[in-house]
């Protein structure tokens, strides 16, 4: 029974929804990323190497494009928990994908004061520009387009991430020209931060 | 007022040790290290400092809380999550004055008896924790973290730990959990993270902010600090302008300052031929105000009295052409999305607002949901372990509030009534 009287529990969404994962192929870290592995654990006290969990995944993110149910395999063995401790985690954050995604992907920020500079605008342009909708990836596997809650650079609104760097002030207008430019330029079609006066970092 | 905490940022290379060096850099860990742990933190205390995070606690006390007579290992956990929506300081600081907050953080482990600082940044700040990460490494190299600092015997490890996009990590129990390498979830309190933090070991959570002022006041003293402000509000404060304003940013100004000022001097006020319509003073969770309440001050006793909260001092500013019913619908999708799922009041209930904020926006809603909005909100305020549900409920319950007639009239008119050119094609429905 809910505790609302006329209000009843059926919710659609959920952070607990648990898709099966994808297994993937066969997943260890590279030589590389298992040493950075084996420095970051020294952060935290010995009993504790739960807390480099994180740190793990976004490695195996990071070489793997997105989680699988072989790479949770392996950063439970390593970090010394179980696999359903790891997707605990995985299925809780944001951050982590548990689907192949585009080489680019565009994440606009959907909140208040990004909303109020017209970023549901820019959400609608790179959508219809592409042909794809909040959460899709184009048919040429280059652009993921997904809306995010803020991303704390509302004073450059509207802003959204491309993978890991920032693109600011975007307005609808320009959509056609950033998307073409990031084919063309990569990442140096992004405006990053503003903050960052030196010139862009390599 | 002139700018402590923002003075250099606009400096080329104002992020390296060397400019650091050459304005005091460290000259605060120095003077702290000469003093006992209880004398430290009796001058932070005495300074007035208020945590900047949002709740406005002062810092002093919690270090004091710290249990120091166990033997088990103390931490400080700086709070870099910055998540509350219309937030964007303490970004600024670590992107340009990274040093500032490292010191401040040892400084901090001094007052505490902590050996071990982490600085929890939110997984979003990317290019942040490069900046964050070289600085903790040029802070090493040069004798200001590590072993034997200033050849006193203190040591002292300053770690970057990158959050993964939850919102819900900017709430001190749920980033240690996060920390631990768990769902980021609030622990029932008590027992506080002064007595049972990260590791089950005494803790002190504060804000980039907080910790970025330490040094500033052992390098001058508590009572020149405290004399920046007004009494009990002492200090620079950062204040974030965002939404319908010519100038955005981030403005450092003394808490005599009033919103108005920040709004329309600083921020340069709305934009031609508009009129300024509400303000959200303290980051989105905390009650709306209106043009007529904008000349308090904007310390954290002012905007309290004013009836809203200053929070993390995010003032998101909303013009005559901003339907308040889209904004409490685009509130509430964020926090229903961010909720953390482990209180069913706040689970379900920001679903439930969000669904029915949806129907009244476009055009489907029943007289009938007006009380239902306020009969659910009821059952999520005051009802979960942490502030996320007050939080989450306090758009709609203030939009009701000041705007029930345009919820009356998108529900008579069944559309939206203030569709704005600025607005996409799903949100605004009906046009």
């Amino acid at each position: 029974m809910s505790f609302h009287p006329t209000m009843a529990y059926d919710a659609t969404f959920h952070k607990s929804a648990r898709p099966l994962l994808e297994e993937g192929p066969a997943f260890a870290f590279t030589p590389g990323n298992r040493a950075r592995f084996d420095e970051i654990v020294k952060r935290y006290p010995p009993d504790r190497r739960r807390s480099a969990v994180l740190p793990a995944l976004y490695m195996a993110q990071y070489q793997q494009g997105y989680i699988t149910a072989n790479a949770i395999r392996h950063v439970a063995e390593l970090v010394g928990i179980t696999r359903a401790e790891v997707e605990d985690v995985v299925s809780f954050y944001t951050m982590f994908y548990t689907r192949p995604v585009g080489k680019y992907v565009l994440q606009v920020c959907r909140t208040l004061s990004c909303a109020l500079n017209g970023a549901e605008r820019v959400t609608d342009a790179i959508g219809s520009a592409l042909g794809i909708k909040p959460g899709e990836t184009d048919s040429t596997g280059t652009f993921t387009l997904m809306e995010v809650e803020c991303l704390g650079a509302c004073d450059r609104a509207p802003t959204i991430m491309v993978n890991d760097a920032w693109h600011e002030c975007q307005r609808p207008e320009d959509v056609g020209r950033l998307l073409d430019d990031l084919r063309a330029r990569g990442d140096a079609a992004l405006s990053g931060c503003h903050h960052v006066i030196e010139g862009r970092k390599a | 007022m002139e700018p402590l905490l923002t003075k250099y940022v606009r400096e080329p290379n104002a992020f390296t040790l060397d400019f650091y060096l050459q304005h005091e850099g460290y000259e605060g860990l120095r003077k702290a290290l000469a003093l006992k742990p209880d004398e430290v933190i009796e001058i932070v205390k005495a300074s007035g400092l208020r945590g900047r995070g949002g709740a406005g606690f002062p810092a002093g006390m919690k270090w004091q809380f710290v249990d120091k007579k166990t033997p088990k290992p103390k931490y400080i956990a700086c709070n870099a999550d910055e998540s509350e929506p219309g937030t964007f300081k303490d970004h600024l600081l670590l992107e340009r004055n990274p040093h500032l907050v490292i010191e401040g953080c040892a400084i901090g482990c001094h007052a505490i008896g902590a050996k071990v600082a982490y600085i929890y940044i939110r997984g979003e700040f990317v290019h942040v924790q490069d900046v964050v990460e070289r600085a903790i490494a040029e802070a090493y190299a040069r004798g200001f973290l590590g072993k034997n600092i200033f050849g006193t015997g203190f040591d002292c490890d300053v770690h970057v730990h990158r959050g993964a996009g939850a919102y819900e990590a900017g709430e001190e129990t749920a980033l240690l959990e996060s920390l631990e390498g768990k769902r980021a979830q609030p622990r029932n309190k008590p027992p506080f993270p002064a007595l049972v933090g990260l590791y089950n070991c005494p803790t002190a959570v504060n804000n980039v902010e907080t910790l970025s002022n330490v040094p500033f006041i052992l390098r001058k003293g508590a009572e020149w600090f405290a004399g920046l402000g007004p009494e009990k509000n002492g200090g620079p404060k950062l204040y974030c302008v965002s939404g319908h304003v010519r100038r955005p940013g981030v403005y450092e100004a003394s808490m005599d300052i009033t919103l108005r000022e920040l709004i329309e001097g600083r921020a340069g006020g709305v934009r031609e031929g508009r009129t300024l319509k509400g303000v959200i003073p303290g980051g989105s969770s905390v009650p709306i105000l209106l043009p007529d309440q904008l000349d308090a001050q904007a310390s954290f006793d002012g905007v309290q009295k004013a009836g809203s909260l200053l929070g993390s001092a995010a003032i998101i500013v909303f013009d005559d052409t901003t339907c308040m019913v889209w904004l409490a619908e685009n509130l509430l999708h964020f926090y229903r999305h961010e909720s953390c799922g482990k209180c069913t009041p706040c689970r379900e209930g920001t679903d439930w607002l969000h669904r029915i904020l949806h129907r009244i926006e476009s055009g489907k809603g029943q007289m009938g949901d007006l009380d239902l909005l306020a009969s659910v909100a009821a059952n999520v305020g005051g009802k979960t372990l942490c502030a996320f549900g007050d939080a989450a409920v306090t758009p709609v319950v203030t939009g009701l509030k000041h705007f029930r007639h345009e919820y009356e009239s998108h529900i008579r008119e069944g559309r939206c009534t203030l569709p704005a050119p600025w607005r996409g094609q799903r949100s605004a429905g009906a046009h």
